[in-house]
């Protein structure tokens, strides 16, 4: 973890209201890992002084780079910031995904939306490409599809309204994978990010087929460094659950150890 | 040049702390800033047993600060002593151990827990937390609960204890009395502010708990006043805070009357503020050709 005021290499549009800014961080991009998240400073807002928590896209060379979806004031104004601005990181931060080992399981990525920011580098680091199953609403949900397939990934594409791939949930694909006859010879592991109820279902199907599941949990933060507690969520410790951290033990959890019932 | 001040037998190297809450258990921050160029390390409230802390969402930003309901999670005195005393105690610094209870028995239990640690600089008693049902802000708010408070951890301990002392009264200036009569050796002022926000598309709260507590820049200017107001009417040290984001803001609290001040909800978002702090003073001290820091305290002409 390291404090650094950074350049902004290039800020510039996906598609539709995403966007992919690209850092100056030679010893930050050194220590990521998958599945890390980086915590910015926005200097353009004023009165708004909270950093905001992005997932690490990808790191090439001394960069790394964020893929964002303008959904408020702060990533709004962050849109608007141009090359050679500067921003305020801290990053690498929290506990990311475990890379498969070579000869392990086969990695089964599921992400829904900007949640394909987060299996960027975890696809590129696991030693077996696996299948990437990618679900959005609409097409322009699709983000960097081409990307994955040219890191030798199996992409499979599914949006609600069926502009793009096949009409359904990310569920879908991955739910026919698991129930194909020969899957029962292969060994999987589940790793997923996106909204928090496709992350459940995630978690159904991975307790249903007995699989593994690595999930990246998007919760409100404040400090990212483990202080404020504002980011937890309920974590099953033996009989019974604690908060946890999402940005200190999370973002990534193993899926039996959360959604946990939690009486009041 | 002299930086040090002294907030009752405690010496503080220079008069820059954290305030409770916005440090964790100073471990957290360590590979960002160099916690002994501070002049204390005020960690998160502890009570006796663990606490699980409130429902979800927890924070919410506002213009220029935050609110927080986060309900004093934490691991009980136990807990802390097992996970978080082992580092502490390495620092050439002093940690004050911030505490609460839910009865008057359970402060002063709490209270004797830290002697005989060793090391402990100061213990900050938290009468003033809004975000939990029992304890907290109801004896901060209650000039007679106030003050048994404080005299039951007076008697429980031989360490400096400060009174972290709750905005929301009509006058603070008895509050201040009543725990320095009590046997307080200095005062914290000042907490949180309880207040609330509302996402108009739900219509909900913005805070699981509903209303939280106001930090940050926003309340500055009435935590300056409580502070001059305190000052007038006691003759204990008090440890300024509310919204300082830099030396400015912490002079300002100096002259108001404060002896040392804390910096809050600023760590969140830059962790450099304190160590930032304490070089602006200096700065300052040079600029003006104040050779004792403490001669900027109460300073202020009003």
């Amino acid at each position: 973890m390291l404090e650094q005021t950074v350049q902004i290499v290039s800020n510039e549009r996906d598609t539709d209201s995403y966007f992919r800014l690209v850092l100056s961080a030679p010893q930050i991009a050194l220590l990521i890992q998958p599945g890390q998240f980086a915590h910015v400073r926005i200097p353009p807002l004023k009165d708004a002084l909270l950093r905001r928590p992005f997932s690490i896209f990808q790191v090439a060379d001394d960069t790394f780079s964020i893929l964002y979806k303008t959904v408020g004031k702060g990533t709004n104004a962050l849109s608007r910031m141009c090359a050679g601005e500067e921003v305020s990181v801290i990053a690498p931060l929290g506990h990311g995904f475990t890379v498969p080992k070579v000869g392990g399981e086969i990695p089964l990525l599921v992400a829904g939306g900007y949640g394909m920011a987060a299996m960027y580098l975890l696809a590129q680091r696991s030693p077996q490409k696996g299948i990437v199953f990618v679900g959005g609403r609409r097409r322009v949900d699709i983000l960097c599809e081409k990307e994955f397939a040219a890191l030798g990934c199996d992409v499979r594409v599914t949006t609600e309204d069926g502009s793009h791939g096949d009409k359904g949930l990310v569920t879908q694909p991955l739910l026919a994978t698991l129930r194909t006859p020969h899957s029962a010879l292969r060994t999987f592991k589940l790793f997923a990010c996106g909204p928090t109820g496709m992350l459940k279902a995630i978690g159904k199907i991975a307790e249903d087929f007995k699989v593994q599941a690595e999930l990246s949990m998007d919760e409100h933060m404040c400090c990212g460094v483990g202080v404020c507690l504002t980011c937890v969520i309920p974590v099953k410790i033996g009989d019974g659950w604690e908060y946890q951290r999402t940005c200190t033990e999370g973002p990534v959890f193993d899926s039996r150890d959360i959604f946990v019932e939690t009486a009041k | 040049m002299n930086l040090s001040v002294k907030i009752g037998k405690l010496t503080m190297q220079n008069p820059v702390t954290v305030a409770s809450g916005t440090f964790g258990y100073g471990e957290e921050y360590s590979r960002l800033i160099d916690l002994n160029q501070l002049g204390a390390v005020t960690v998160k409230g502890i009570r006796l047993n663990p606490v699980r802390g409130n429902s979800t969402p927890r924070t919410t930003e506002v213009a220029s600060g935050m609110l927080n309901a986060i309900g004093l999670q934490g691991p009980g005195v136990d807990g802390f002593i097992k996970k978080y005393w082992p580092f502490l105690k390495t620092l050439k610094v002093p940690a004050i151990i911030n505490i609460w209870g839910t009865t008057v028995e359970e402060y002063a239990e709490v209270a004797g827990r830290f002697d005989a640690l060793g090391g402990v600089g100061a213990l900050e008693l938290n009468v003033s937390c809004p975000n939990i049902k029992e304890g907290g802000a109801q004896f901060g708010t209650d000039l007679k609960l106030l003050a048994q408070v404080v005299a039951a951890c007076r008697k429980a301990t031989k360490l400096p204890l400060i009174t972290k002392m709750s905005p929301n009264v009509v006058s603070i200036a008895p509050f201040a009395r009543a725990a320095e009569d009590a046997g307080s050796d200095a005062l914290a002022i000042t907490n949180s502010y309880p207040a609330m926000a509302i996402d108009i598309e739900t219509r909900k709260s913005k805070l699981a708990n509903v209303t939280g507590g106001l930090t940050g820049p926003a309340i500055k200017p009435i935590a300056i006043k409580l502070v001059w107001e305190a000052a007038k009417a006691v003759k204990i040290p008090i440890i300024g805070m509310g919204g300082i984001q830099n030396a400015e803001d912490a002079i300002e609290f100096l002259m108001a009357g404060a002896t040392a001040v804390a910096v809050g909800t600023a760590n969140f978002y830059e962790p450099q503020t304190p160590l930032q702090v304490v070089a602006g003073i200096r700065d300052f001290m040079a600029l003006e050709k104040i050779s004792d820091v403490r001669e900027i305290t109460g300073s202020v002409q009003a």
